[in-house]
C-alpha cells in the first residue's frame, strides 16, 4: 500500500458499499461476486463478502459488496450500506427492519417488486425481476432465478457499473454454458431497462398542500 | 499493493499475468497448482474446505497434475503429505482450527525431520462453544513447532506468500516446513481481484525441489531414533539457527518475486506510515488493512499513527520491529487470541523485543469472528494512548476490547490506579 495514499479519504468519498438481501438459493452471493467481476472489467476494484453464518435454502441471507476506483485495504463488514439490493419481493415487508438496518440517509433500495411501495428516508428503485425471469424461463428447481436481473437493475439504478460490464461478467462466469450465460445476460439487460424510481408519498402530499 | 492491472491477460509484461476475482481459498489453490505441487493430502474443515474442493476440481479438469490423497483425519492428512515430501515431491496440505489441533503431533515430526512442506492455515476459533469464525488461537499454537509462519493481509498475499513459501522452505539454509495463514471467511470466502502469475513466471521463481534427503525403496535410512540428549539438544539448536537463517532466504525470495511481479515481499513486515509515527499499531492478518484506514483517520486529527504489520511471525522480525518502534511514544499490539492467564501472544512477543522505555499496550479484540472496523481500531488506539498517558504505565498486557468497551485485565498496578471503565460482564 502506497504511503502517500489517504485511505480514509478514499473510503469516505469514493467507495460504494452494497448489501444484498435474498433467500438462501436465490443467488445473492453470486450477484455480489458478479458485481466484483463487472467492476474489474471496468478497471475498478471490488470486493464481495458472503454473510458469515449458517446459510440455508429459503432463509433470509445477506451478502455484501464494495466498489471503488482503487483498491482499499478494508476487510471489516459492511454496516452502513449506500445501497441495498432486495432479491426477494417479500423481504421488504416481512423483514423491513433488517433490510433497512444501517442504510445511509437518502440511501438507495433496489428491489424486486411487482409494484412500488412507500419507504421513508430512502430512494426506492423497483423492477419485477421475478416476472422477467419467469418469461425467460430462467428457473432452477421451479424457482425464478433473479440475481442476474437484479444485478442489471442495480447497474441501471446506480450506474456503479455499466450494463456492458455486467453482461461481460455474466458471460465470463458461465463461459462453459453459453445458453445459460445468454439467458442471464438478457435478464440483466431487461431489468436494466425496466428499473423505475418509485415516486414517494411525500411528493404527493406536498402537491395537495 | 501493486496498482491494479487490467483484467484478463494484460499487455506489456504481456501474457504474464491475469487479474481475476478470487476467494482467498481459491487464490491458495491456484498457488498450489502453479507451484507444481505433486501430492495434496487434506481433510475438509470449514472454512478451509474450498481449497481442497478447488484443487480437486483443478486435478479432475486436468489443469493440475497432482495426486489427491483422501484421508480420514487431519493427523493422517499431514502424515501423508509429510510422507510424500520425504519421498521427494512437492507436497501441500491445508486445514483450520480443530483440524490443526488434530495434526499437532505431526507438525513436530515434519519440522524436526527438516522436511520442506507447505500448509495453508485458514484461521478459525477452536471450540467449544462451536464457532467457525476468525480467531488466531490456531495459528499462534504453532509458533513453537519450528515451522515458518507467514500471515496474509489480503487474497493477493495469500497467493503470493504460498508461492514464496515453497521457495523459502526448500532453501538449503532453511529446510523447514512453512505455514501460510489467511483469515477464515474474511479472506477465505471473500472475493477480491487477484493477479495470478503465469506458469512461466512461477517456474522462474521456483527452482526444482530441493530437500535434505529422500527416502527411496531399496535405500533404507534410520529415522526418529533415540538420540543421546546432547545430540537432541544440538538438533534443536540447529533448527533455531535455520529459523534465523531463513530471514535472508525470505528477503532473497522477496527480491526475486519483486523483479518478476512488481510486488514487494523483500521485508518481513509491512510498514504503513511508520517513519514519522508517534504511535504504532502492530498486528497480523486482514484487520491490519482496516488499521491502515484507522491510521489515516487518526492522522486527520493530528494523531500521527502508523501500522506495522508482521507478515512473518516465524522467524520473528526483531530488527524490523525495533527499527519501526524507534521514536514511537506508544506501541499498540492487537491480538486476535489470548494466552489465558497472561496476555495476547503477539503482545508477549512484541513487548519482549522492545526496550523497557517504549510503552507497549496489548489489546485483545475480534475473538471468535467479532467484527472489528477501522473505527474500532481508531478508538482502540486513542484509548491505549490515553491509558499510557494517564497512568504512566510502560507495559499494559491486556485491555480487552469487547462491544465498544475496554476491560483492563492486568495483573496488579493498573487496576489499582485506574479502575475498569465498565464492569466486567463476566463477573
Amino acid at each position: 500500500m502506497n504511503s502517500d495514499v489517504d485511505t480514509y479519504e478514499l473510503l469516505k468519498n469514493n467507495v460504494v458499499e452494497i448489501r444484498f438481501h435474498g433467500r438462501g438459493g436465490q443467488g445473492a452471493v453470486t450477484a455480489a461476486t458478479l458485481l466484483v467481476a463487472a467492476a474489474l472489467i471496468e478497471g475498478k476494484w471490488g470486493q464481495a463478502i458472503p454473510s458469515f453464518g449458517a446459510e440455508r435454502r429459503g432463509a433470509h441471507v445477506q451478502a455484501y459488496a464494495r466498489v471503488a476506483p482503487r483498491p482499499l485495504p478494508l476487510h471489516s463488514q459492511v454496516t452502513r450500506p449506500h445501497i441495498v439490493v432486495v432479491l426477494d419481493p417479500g423481504l421488504l415487508s416481512a423483514e423491513r427492519d433488517r433490510v433497512l438496518l444501517g442504510l445511509r440517509e437518502n440511501g438507495v433500495i433496489v428491489a424486486n417488486l411487482p409494484s412500488p411501495m412507500n419507504i421513508n428516508g430512502a430512494v426506492l428503485y423497483w423492477v419485477d425481476a421475478t416476472q422477467i425471469s419467469r418469461k425467460l424461463g430462467l428457473l432452477v428447481a421451479g424457482w425464478p432465478v433473479v440475481n442476474t436481473a437484479m444485478l442489471g437493475a442495480l447497474a441501471g439504478a446506480s450506474k456503479i457499473v455499466s450494463l456492458n460490464a455486467v453482461v461481460e461478467a455474466i458471460r465470463q462466469y458461465w463461459s462453459a454454458r453459453k445458453k445459460v450465460a445468454e439467458l442471464n445476460a438478457e435478464a440483466a439487460r431487461q431489468a436494466y431497462n425496466m428499473i423505475k424510481k418509485a415516486v414517494s408519498k411525500e411528493v404527493r402530499l406536498a402537491a395537495h398542500a | 499493493m501493486a496498482s491494479m492491472a487490467k483484467p484478463g491477460h494484460v499487455g506489456g509484461e504481456a501474457e504474464k499475468t491475469a487479474v481475476i476475482p478470487l476467494r482467498g481459498n481459491e487464490a491458495v489453490a491456484y498457488a498450489a497448482k502453479l507451484a507444481r505441487v505433486q501430492v495434496v493430502a487434506a481433510y475438509p474443515i470449514t472454512p478451509q474446505t474450498i481449497i481442497v474442493e478447488k484443487i480437486d476440481e483443478l486435478i479432475s479438469k486436468g489443469e493440475m497434475d497432482a495426486e489427491m490423497i483422501y484421508v480420514e483425519s487431519e493427523h493422517s492428512a499431514l502424515s501423508a503429505a509429510y510422507g510424500a515430501a520425504i519421498g521427494g515431491v512437492r507436497a501441500f496440505t491445508a486445514t483450520s482450527s480443530h483440524g490443526l489441533a488434530y495434526m499437532y503431533e505431526v507438525l513436530w515430526w515434519t519440522a524436526a525431520s527438516r522436511m520442506p512442506l507447505v500448509m495453508a492455515l485458514v484461521t478459525r476459533a477452536i471450540g467449544p462453544p462451536w464457532n467457525i469464525h476468525v480467531e488466531h488461537a490456531d495459528l499462534m499454537s504453532t509458533r513453537d513447532t519450528g515451522w515458518l509462519i507467514a500471515m496474509a493481509e489480503n487474497n493477493q498475499e495469500a497467493l503470493d506468500l504460498t508461492l514464496l513459501m515453497f521457495r523459502i522452505t526448500e532453501d538449503p539454509r532453511v529446510y523447514l516446513p512453512g505455514i501460510v495463514g489467511l483469515d477464515g471467511f474474511i479472506l477465505s470466502h471473500t472475493v477480491e481481484p487477484v493477479e495470478v502469475p503465469s506458469q512461466e513466471l512461477v517456474d522462474e521463481l521456483l527452482p526444482a525441489r530441493r530437500q535434505p534427503y529422500v527416502i527411496e525403496p531399496g535405500k533404507p535410512i534410520a529415522m526418529g531414533n533415540i538420540m543421546p540428549d546432547e545430540i537432541f539438544e544440538q538438533h534443536r539448536m540447529d533448527m533455531h539457527v535455520s529459523q534465523r537463517a531463513s530471514i535472508e532466504a525470505i528477503r532473497e525470495a522477496g527480491k526475486a518475486y519483486l523483479e518478476l511481479t512488481g510486488r514487494d515481499y523483500t521485508s518481513l513486515v509491512e510498514c504503513y506510515k511508520c517513519s514519522d509515527a508517534d504511535y504504532l499499531v502492530v498486528g497480523v492478518g486482514s484487520w491490519m488493512g482496516d488499521a491502515k484506514i484507522a491510521a489515516d483517520m487518526l492522522r486527520e486529527k493530528n494523531v500521527k499513527t502508523g501500522v506495522l504489520r508482521l507478515r512473518w511471525i516465524r522467524p520473528f522480525p526483531w530488527d524490523e520491529l525495533r527499527k519501526a518502534a524507534e521514536g514511537a511514544s506508544v506501541v499498540v499490539v492487537m491480538d486476535r487470541s489470548i494466552s489465558f492467564g497472561h496476555a495476547g501472544p503477539l503482545y508477549l512477543e512484541v513487548a519482549s523485543s522492545l526496550t523497557q522505555d517504549i510503552p507497549v499496550v496489548g489489546v485483545v479484540a475480534g475473538v471468535g469472528g467479532v467484527d472489528i472496523s477501522y473505527e474500532d481500531i481508531a478508538r482502540i488506539t486513542k484509548h491505549a494512548i490515553k491509558t499510557v498517558e494517564d497512568t504512566g504505565t510502560k507495559r499494559i498486557p491486556v485491555l480487552w476490547y469487547h462491544k465498544g468497551s475496554f476491560y483492563p485485565m492486568p495483573p496488579g498496578p493498573l487496576r489499582q490506579r485506574e479502575p475498569p471503565i465498565t464492569a466486567n460482564p463476566l463477573l
